[in-house]
């Protein structure tokens, strides 16, 4: 099959938005009290960790990150064709009154953020939920919007979007893969 | 991946890679019984029949229990209160069950191989919860998960099992699952209860437990199953536990970190002093614990999870 593949952020682009989504977060909220990053396994992690020391690194405090896997969650879950090996949640406190930013790689369909608010709800009883990802590629299938987004990245159906985040920040990139 | 299969009967017939797959998916499900709200919606919907035809409290409890966390509705039968005693077949009541359509059937039976029975006669998945002395698939995955989460690994571990191991299906499912994962497996316990053949298994055989004991960094002990025996296999409990019980000064001769597995119900003083059962060795109560996740594993495979 004839696969093109087209770089649409490198790293320095992916770091810049990261910067102006932390500067934003920390405007909407007035500081980091209450503040809680939930990173959705397994793209939003790395993001939900770089926003989290951003912001941190900018306000001297440490801010609590957690881990989000919504398998469980899914509306097709015994459905065929997912891919998914089932993987640990982590949440480091209880999510009443706290105000969550909930983390994703991609926002797409919409299916997993709403699998997600479902997810967190059974952790408490959040003040609010804000969704921050690094791409929205449009094509939602639920009424839900993100609240931060790196980059709007208007895709075909039949595209496939990848990014590419690294511990050791090494190679860092978002492309789009044409099938 | 996904769990290949329609029932869970046995360890005998599971691959290192099914294990290995049960276990990791049994990790991830630890922590939902951690939760204040101790539920997932995955299995709404779906309905699981514990059939037990013989006494069980902890089997029976951490499958409704593993079932009832992932939103499944949980039914239990026990033979004593149910149309059994009126003189229905196995079959009959495995059909009218059936008829009912439940997804998942977990079945505990006094006679090895009846859960295989009804595997083939029904359409749904089958899970052996303890066939007689034949095979006990989830103890062994637990006790599995166990072994893992606390030494790390199972590969090349010393694992020694003592007592009655003649009518211990928990010993046989552990034995063909820590061959497989590569566990050295020595089982001890007096001549009587030592099955003929169970070398065959790839087990080394010891009558004398300070030996079966030495540099061993797993011990499992098991219970005397005296609803099982029909005859006297030794002079005395007191005998018995004179040779066979794990106690402070026995427990020296194994590795110093060495882990303490016990399936339940603990017969206090007979097979385990009370020191060692409640001591910092003894992993007995997260067995428990890992049962949950184990049974929830397996019920989210069995329904198409991956």
């Amino acid at each position: 099959m004839n696969t093109k593949k087209r770089v649409v952020m490198d790293a320095d682009k992916i770091e810049r938005s990261i910067m102006r989504i932390s500067y934003e977060i920390l405007e909407d909220h007035k500081g980091v009290t209450d503040l809680i990053f939930i990173g959705i396994r397994s793209g939003g992690i790395l993001l939900a960790k770089r926003l989290s020391e951003r912001i941190s690194r900018i306000e001297g405090k440490a801010i609590p990150t957690g881990i989000l896997d919504i398998n469980l969650y899914r509306d097709d879950v015994m459905m065929a064709g997912g891919k998914r090996k089932l993987g640990e949640t982590h949440i480091p406190c209880c999510l009443d009154n706290k105000k969550v930013i909930l983390v994703d790689d991609v926002i797409f369909t919409g299916r997993t953020i709403r699998a997600a608010m479902d997810a967190l709800m059974d952790f408490g009883r959040p003040k609010i939920i804000r969704l921050a990802v690094l791409i929205d590629r449009g094509h939602r299938e639920l009424p839900i919007r993100p609240d931060y987004v790196g980059e709007n990245l208007p895709s075909s159906l039949w595209e496939e979007v990848n990014v590419t985040l690294t511990e050791a920040k090494a190679h860092e990139e978002v492309v789009v893969i044409e099938n | 991946m996904k769990l290949v299969r329609k029932d869970v009967l046995g360890i005998a017939d599971f691959s290192v890679e099914e294990i290995n797959l049960v276990l990791d998916i049994a990790g991830s499900f630890k922590e939902i019984s951690q939760r204040p709200i101790k539920k997932v919606p995955t299995l709404r919907g779906s309905t699981v029949i514990n059939l037990f035809y013989e006494p069980s409290t902890r089997t029976r409890t951490s499958f409704e229990i593993a079932a009832k966390r992932l939103s499944a509705d949980a039914i239990n039968i026990s033979a004593s209160t149910s149309s059994v005693v009126k003189g229905e077949t196995l079959m009959d009541t495995a059909k009218t069950l059936e008829s009912m359509n439940p997804d998942i059937i977990v079945m505990r039976h006094a006679c090895a191989g009846a859960p295989h029975i009804l595997a083939k006669l029904l359409k749904q998945s089958i899970i052996n919860a303890g066939d007689g002395a034949h095979e006990h698939p989830t103890q062994a995955l637990l006790d599995m998960l166990t072994i893992r989460d606390k030494m790390g690994y199972i590969r090349g571990l010393a694992v020694t099992i003592v007592g009655d191991i003649a009518h211990s299906r928990v010993a046989r499912s552990n034995i063909y699952g820590l061959a497989k994962m590569g566990a050295k497996v020595t089982v001890c316990g007096p001549a009587m209860l030592l099955p003929y053949g169970i070398g065959r298994m790839g087990v080394r055989v010891e009558t004398n437990m300070r030996k079966a004991l030495e540099r061993a960094d797993v011990i499992m002990m098991l219970r005397m199953q005296f609803e099982r025996q029909n005859k006297a296999t030794f002079p005395s409990l007191r005998e018995y536990a004179s040779q066979y019980c794990l106690n402070a000064d026995n427990i020296r001769l194994a590795k110093e970190d060495v882990l303490v597995m016990h399936p339940g119900p603990i017969n206090r003083g007979i097979e385990i002093a009370p020191d060692i059962a409640d001591g910092p060795h003894s992993a007995i109560l997260e067995q428990v614990s890992n049962g949950v996740a184990v049974r929830m594993a397996l019920l989210y495979l069995l329904a198409g999870g991956q």
